[in-house]
């Protein structure tokens, strides 16, 4: 029954999306205002058919219904129920489901939102919608459809990949997938944009929140498969420059510089083509991001449950969506720049937030060579490669020195002309305090630390007291904004706390970086209960082995406790467990997290008994000592807040409310366009 | 419109500098740091450098695991069913390391003969050949066949397998 109303609802959700891909979009080009109004109600209508779909789904593994392929190969009777609803999305078909309902999500939240935007320009937005809808939608329900019978069903199904039962798993694909998935809407304002051949900018007014909502999901999303990695692998690191990690980060950096290039086309109508490029390009990565994940082209630490014959029907419709917005691009970009943009000096906002869209274009481009080049080079025979933190590393690293050194200065140059004298007033003194922490932070600390150390210092430093400028200028002294006086106040805009919230999450996350990579000690080695080590002054004592049992595994568990002189800091517990399906083993770390420094501890292998020895069995044992690892994952959190708070700014609402004004021009800009 | 033009002038400029020393930074980035994948086969046949970091992958042979009594040193040996290997690695195996499995390695040849490997990679799924491996096992296969078919030497001790 389950599987049967899943496949109607996706069915009917599929005739929907066409209904909204098609009706608008036609309507909006011949005027025909009743076909227009059907991109709402077939919006909300094919967003309730895939949330039922999904419904179902998630009922189908919660009550273990094993007739479904799907559920019998992700879940078996042993899995705890939260585990089964993370299950949904636990391989290729049911994530695929899950891309569309965030899709659904985010398109009826755009149509309820914004209903009092010009109905053609919606109409369009919406429609560019439906086409991405009915793409994927189609996708999944001819090629991997979450429904198929698996008949006669099976007394138990498989079980879920250990790796994915765990915490991290369960939020962090729908939040990566709300940013990845969030891109597409100011992609369907540039879509839409250029079909009206509008030439105001007023447009990039109205999705400016919803970019910053899904840049926030997008980080958060980073950010938490970061954090993932780092507890649930087993080996402590944080981020490997792994394909899959590329893939996620590409559409951030470029929504990054989105972000950005959206103030000052909002603000000053310049750079009007280069935010529609960018807009095109940042859902452009998220859909390759897909293609990447999804195809098994890759070979990554992150890959589960990919399959090759799905990967070109990605690519194809890839192709289709970014290489038509693109010629619609070639084709009508010209038109869109040019005399109306105001001029600006070489030192000005502008010129600033430029050289921050190149840093990060650039960055980019960086990852997107070294992602695809393995894939390059075996296609053409080249040879087999693979590119690793070697290459990522040092010249991201290069492309993000001359990024956070400008960066204190962007918020407070002028338009158009800055002081140059000016700015370097207000900042004379934070440059100093920068160098003089760094210094001595390196002659204090020198062998902890090293020279990378002191640089994260003097970044963090440098990027903290620039915010600290940043909320001077626009606040006037300290003083004065506790006295909370009015004009202070109404300065100190949502928008402009966003950006003081995420740059500070910058500042935190650049010290975090350096410091945590700088200055961790990771130490693996052979050691048996009752041995001890010694790590900066902290005594792990690994003091007993014990055995424990899961819903579903059996762990060996392991007692360490660390002490400080004659204190105990933590107690930890490492386990090595074994899953019911008999032969996956799985490392579970032991982490005592801290604002300063992380301690983490995790079981290898079990090893031979030496001759003579205690007769106690020895462990291999990775023990590391991470300073500021938390900096690193706090520093995203705050950039997500920051982007939550401004997206939250008056100024955006109040555009809306303006809009019969807009939509006066926008039928005006209609009988223009050659339709 | 002097000074559009001259704005204009340096936008072009900008990107033009931008995405020159990118493109000039990336092609040196890549040229040192990518990793050659090889398989037993490759090296056998003295296809790999000595010096550099490179790329092993293969199948760990059966009952060929040992381990140093009082560190944390191991010795192991990679097969493609045709050629093998010894690879010397001192730390912590990944969990889904296991003899008669696909493994890559990363390190550098020393001498004839031995791999001594920086870091050793097995995969996620436990059923899961990387394509790396599962192809150059591939290759191994056609590549003894056409040999057989020339001339009569007798097979290595790792096709009997």
């Amino acid at each position: 029954m389950i599987a049967e109303l899943g496949q109607i609802a996706l069915i009917l959700a599929l005739l929907l999306a066409l209904v909204q891909a098609t009706f608008p979009l036609v309507g909006s080009l011949r005027g025909r205002a009743d076909w227009m109004a059907l991109a709402r109600p077939s919006a909300f209508a094919q967003t309730a058919c895939i949330v039922l779909a999904f419904a179902l789904l998630a009922t189908a593994f919660l009550f273990q219904d094993f007739s479904l392929a799907y559920v019998a190969q992700h879940s078996n009777l042993r899995l705890p129920p939260h585990y089964r609803i993370s299950a949904v999305w636990g391989a290729h078909e049911g994530s695929l489901l899950l891309w569309v309902l965030v899709l659904g999500i985010w398109t009826s939240a755009l149509a309820f939102a914004s209903r009092r935007l010009p109905q053609p320009f919606m109409a369009r937005v919406l429609s560019v919608l439906g086409i991405i809808s009915v793409g994927f939608i189609a996708f999944t329900l001819f090629t991997s459809n979450p429904f198929l019978r698996h008949l006669p069903p099976l007394m138990d199904g498989n079980d879920l990949n250990p790796l994915l039962q765990d915490f991290g798993l369960i939020v962090h694909p729908p939040m990566l997938y709300m940013g990845y998935v969030g891109f597409a809407v100011p992609f369907a304002f540039a879509v839409a944009a250029l079909i009206e051949g509008r030439v105001d900018s007023e447009w990039v007014r109205w999705s400016r929140p919803w970019t910053l909502i899904a840049w926030s999901f997008l980080t958060i999303g980073i950010a938490l498969g970061s954090w993932w990695a780092y507890y649930e692998l087993g080996w402590g690191g944080w981020w490997f420059w792994d394909p899959v990690e590329n893939a996620s980060f590409m559409p951030w950096l470029i929504g990054t510089a989105l972000v950005h290039s959206q103030a000052v086309t909002d603000k000053r109508g310049s750079f009007r083509a280069w935010t529609l490029l960018l807009a095109i390009f940042a859902f452009s990565l998220s859909l390759l991001g897909t293609f990447l994940v999804r195809s098994g082209v890759l070979t990554s630490v992150h890959a589960f449950a990919s399959d090759p014959t799905r990967g070109l029907y990605i690519l194809i419709f890839l192709a289709m969506v970014s290489g038509g917005a693109l010629t619609l691009y070639a084709i009508r970009a010209p038109r869109l720049s040019g005399d109306s943009e105001s001029p600006f000096g070489v030192v000005s906002r502008e010129s600033l937030l430029l050289a921050n869209n190149l840093l990060l274009a650039a960055a980019c481009a960086l990852v997107l060579i070294g992602t695809l080049f393995p894939l390059l080079a075996d296609a053409f025979g080249w040879g087999k490669f693979s590119v690793g933190p070697a290459y990522f590393g040092p010249y991201f690293f290069g492309l993000m020195v001359p990024l956070v050194f400008l960066l204190p200065f962007g918020p407070l140059a002028r338009w158009q002309q800055a002081d140059a004298a000016g700015m370097w007033r207000s900042l004379r003194w934070s440059a100093l305090a920068a160098v003089a922490l760094g210094a001595l932070a390196w002659m204090v600390f020198r062998d902890a630390i090293g020279w990378r150390g002191a640089l994260g210092v003097t970044g963090g430093v440098w990027l903290a007291l620039g915010v600290v400028a940043a909320w001077r200028v626009r606040a006037g002294s300290p003083r004065e904004v506790v006295a909370s006086s009015p004009s202070g106040a109404r300065r100190l805009n949502p928008g402009y706390v966003g950006m003081l919230i995420a740059h500070t999450g910058m500042a935190m996350f650049v010290a975090g970086v350096l410091l945590t990579e700088a200055s961790s000690v990771e130490k693996d080695v052979r050691l048996a209960p009752g041995e001890s080590l010694m790590v900066r002054g902290l005594e792990f004592r690994f003091v007993t082995m014990d055995h424990q049992e899961g819903p579903n595994y059996a762990a060996d568990r392991g007692q360490f406790e660390v002490w400080s002189g004659d204190r105990r800091v933590a107690v930890m517990q490492p386990e090595k467990r074994l899953y019911s399906n008999g032969t996956q083993v799985m490392t579970e770390a032991a982490i005592d997290a801290g604002f300063t420094r992380d301690l983490y501890v995790a079981l290898g292998e079990p090893l031979q008994r030496a001759e003579g020895a205690s007769g106690a069995q020895a462990w291999a044992v990775r023990i590391y000592h991470k300073p500021f690892m938390r900096w690193v994952w706090l520093g995203a959190v705050l950039m997500m807040l920051g982007g939550a708070t401004a997206a939250t700014d008056a100024r955006y609402r109040r555009a809306r409310v303006a809009s019969t004004r807009a939509q006066a021009r926008a039928v005006s800009a209609e009988a223009e366009s050659p339709a | 419109m002097r000074a559009q033009r001259k704005r204009r002038l340096w936008m072009a400029g900008a990107i033009v500098l931008g995405v020159g020393s990118a493109t000039a930074l990336v092609m040196m980035a890549l040229r040192e740091n990518l990793e050659h994948f090889y398989s037993p086969t490759d090296i056998a046949e003295g296809r790999a450098p000595s010096a550099r970091t490179l790329r092993l992958g293969g199948i760990v042979l059966e009952e060929s695991l040992t381990r140093a009594p009082e560190s944390l040193e191991v010795a192991f040996v990679v097969t493609d069913r045709f050629h093998e290997l010894p690879v010397r690695f001192t730390g912590i195996l990944p969990d889904l390391f296991r003899e008669g499995q696909s493994v890559v390695a990363t390190g550098k040849l020393e001498g004839q003969g031995l791999f001594v490997a920086e870091q050793v990679l097995a995969k996620h799924d436990e059923n899961y050949m990387p394509a790396e491996v599962a192809d150059a096992i591939e290759r191994a296969k056609v590549k003894q066949s056409a040999d057989a078919a020339t001339s009569a030497r007798p097979a290595p001790t790792g096709a009997v397998l």
